[in-house]
This record gives C-alpha cells, structure tokens and sequence, in this order.
C-alpha cells in the first residue's frame, strides 16, 4: 500500500512539473524540435532540470541496499542498443512531432477534458495494443 | 504568470523550474518504489501488457497525473493550450505511432530522456537523440507537405 501512495504522490509532482514547465502546451514542443524556423529551447531547460537533479540524486540513492518500499530495485538490466530500440524511438519522434504530445503531458492533459489530448491518448493506448499483437506474433526481444 | 517582465527577460525560469520539479519526482519514485519513473511503460503495463500482480502502482501513479492535471486545470489554466493546428486525424496517426513506438523503443521522454540519460545508460541516449533527430526530420517534413494549419 506505501507503495501506491509514493507513486499517487510522485504522479502529482511529475503532472505540476510538467504543467509548470510548459510541457503540456504542444506548441512548444513543437517550437523545440521546429530548429529552422523561431526555435523555442524550453524543453532543454526541462530536461536539464530534471536530469541534473536525478543524475546527483540517483548517485545518493542507489548506495541504499533497497528502495525504502520495496525489498529490491527494478531498475532496467538491459544495454544493448539494438535495432527494436533505435526503430521504436525513431516512430515515437514522428508521432511527438505530428501531435507535440508524448506519454506523460497526453496523460495530464486528460484532466483538461479537451478533445484534442483525449483522440490522442486513445490513439495512443490503441497503438501499444498493437504492439501487443505484433509482439505475440513475433516475439520482438526489445 | 502575470509577471511580464520576469517572462520576458528569463523566458526559461519556468522550464526549468518544472524540470526540477520533474527530477525530484522521478528521484522520489526510484528512492521510495525503486523504480524508473516511465510514463509509457506504466501505462502499457497498466492497461495492455500482463503485468500479473504489478498493475495496482500503475494505476496509483496515473491517477495521481490525473489529480496533477485537475490541479493544474484550477490553479494554472493556461497549462493547457488543447493542441496544434492540425486536423484531427493527424491525432490519431500520431497516438498510434506514439503508442507503438514508446513500448517498441521501451520508453518514451520520461524512461528514456530523464531517468535513462540521468543513470548514463548509453541505450537511453541513443533512444533520446534518435526520438529529437526523428522529431526534428519530422516537423521539417510535416511542414513541407502542409500538415501544420
């Protein structure tokens, strides 16, 4: 139960970063990956943030035996850049520039009750469903 | 933000306040649960995937987005902007290609571009600059074929 609380609370603190920053307006996401025209550096200050704050902390934490949650860490093992990965994130970079929406600001932008966000996420969990199919099917090591 | 000229002279404060924000949430979940804060791979393991057993966290953090977003929808209004000039279908082409790419790639701006770039996982990195560059390709292309209104 402590910890579906932490991640309860974590989800109200990662949707007021992102909503503060600005990342859940699709224009400026789209005005950061729009280099040729008036480029708009925002998410590069999201992403500085955020990463300069996990880069020291996660230094810190994982010196602990265990989460303080959970018997153990689940952190991902894998390393290997293979062609699933480079394929997978090339699609997802179209799809972040046709709508100027990824997972997270889609997700919080549901509360926003507009209908732009919610084809979107629909779209969205439709298009991980076939993923579902395709990989039972052919079993895509990731 | 009324504050003109503080938005005018530092039109970055606020990026990088929620970006800060955004790593203190992410340094929270990994101290706490001992996990990578992800959004599409918590998303896809709460709703397609069989996670047996592991779906309950999932759910807490979605609705935890969810009650970000109607917080931000009360004290920031403006947080929402409703989308690109773009016809609707365009959404969902994008959801699909979104949602296939993120569990096909194993994460998305989050798992990859935060968390995975902050443990220097060469994997994440190239997941990152392939997303940006495929991003960038994207919206040159896009424009040119007359997508964006």
């Amino acid at each position: 139960m402590k910890n579906n609380v932490a991640a309860l609370v974590v989800g109200i603190f990662f949707a007021m970063g992102l909503g503060i920053s600005g990342m859940t307006r699709p224009e400026k996401v789209f005005g950061f990956l729009d280099i040729f025209r008036s480029w708009d550096a925002s998410l590069i200050f999201v992403m500085a943030g955020a990463v300069i704050v996990h880069f020291i902390a996660f230094r810190f934490i994982v010196r602990r035996k265990s989460p303080l949650f959970s018997a153990k860490w689940h952190l991902p093992t894998n390393t290997e850049i293979t062609f699933p990965l480079i394929a997978g994130s090339f699609l997802f970079g179209v799809g972040w520039a046709l709508a100027g929406y990824c997972p997270g600001p889609a997700l919080v932008s549901l509360a926003s009750f507009q209908s732009r966000p919610i084809i979107f996420f629909v779209s969205m969990i439709f298009g991980m469903f076939l993923f579902r199919l395709v990989d039972r099917r052919f079993n895509i090591k990731r | 933000m009324e504050n003109y000229y503080l938005q005018y002279y530092l039109p970055y404060y606020l990026p990088l306040i929620g970006g800060l924000l955004i790593g203190a949430a992410v340094s929270l979940m990994l101290v706490l649960n001992g996990r990578v804060t992800g959004v599409s791979g918590i998303i896809y393991g709460a709703t397609v995937a069989s996670t047996k057993g592991d779906k309950a966290w999932r759910w807490y953090f979605i609705s935890g987005m969810l009650v970000g977003g109607f917080i931000l929808k009360v004290l920031k209004p403006d947080a929402f902007s409703g989308g690109l000039p773009t016809q609707d279908w365009t959404l969902v082409v994008a959801g699909l290609l979104v949602g296939f790419g993120t569990v096909l790639g194993s994460g998305c701006t989050s798992g990859h571009g935060v968390c995975g770039t902050s443990r220097l996982s060469l994997r994440s990195l190239a997941a990152t600059v392939t997303f940006i560059l495929a991003g960038v390709i994207a919206v040159y292309v896009f424009r040119r074929l007359g997508v964006f209104l």
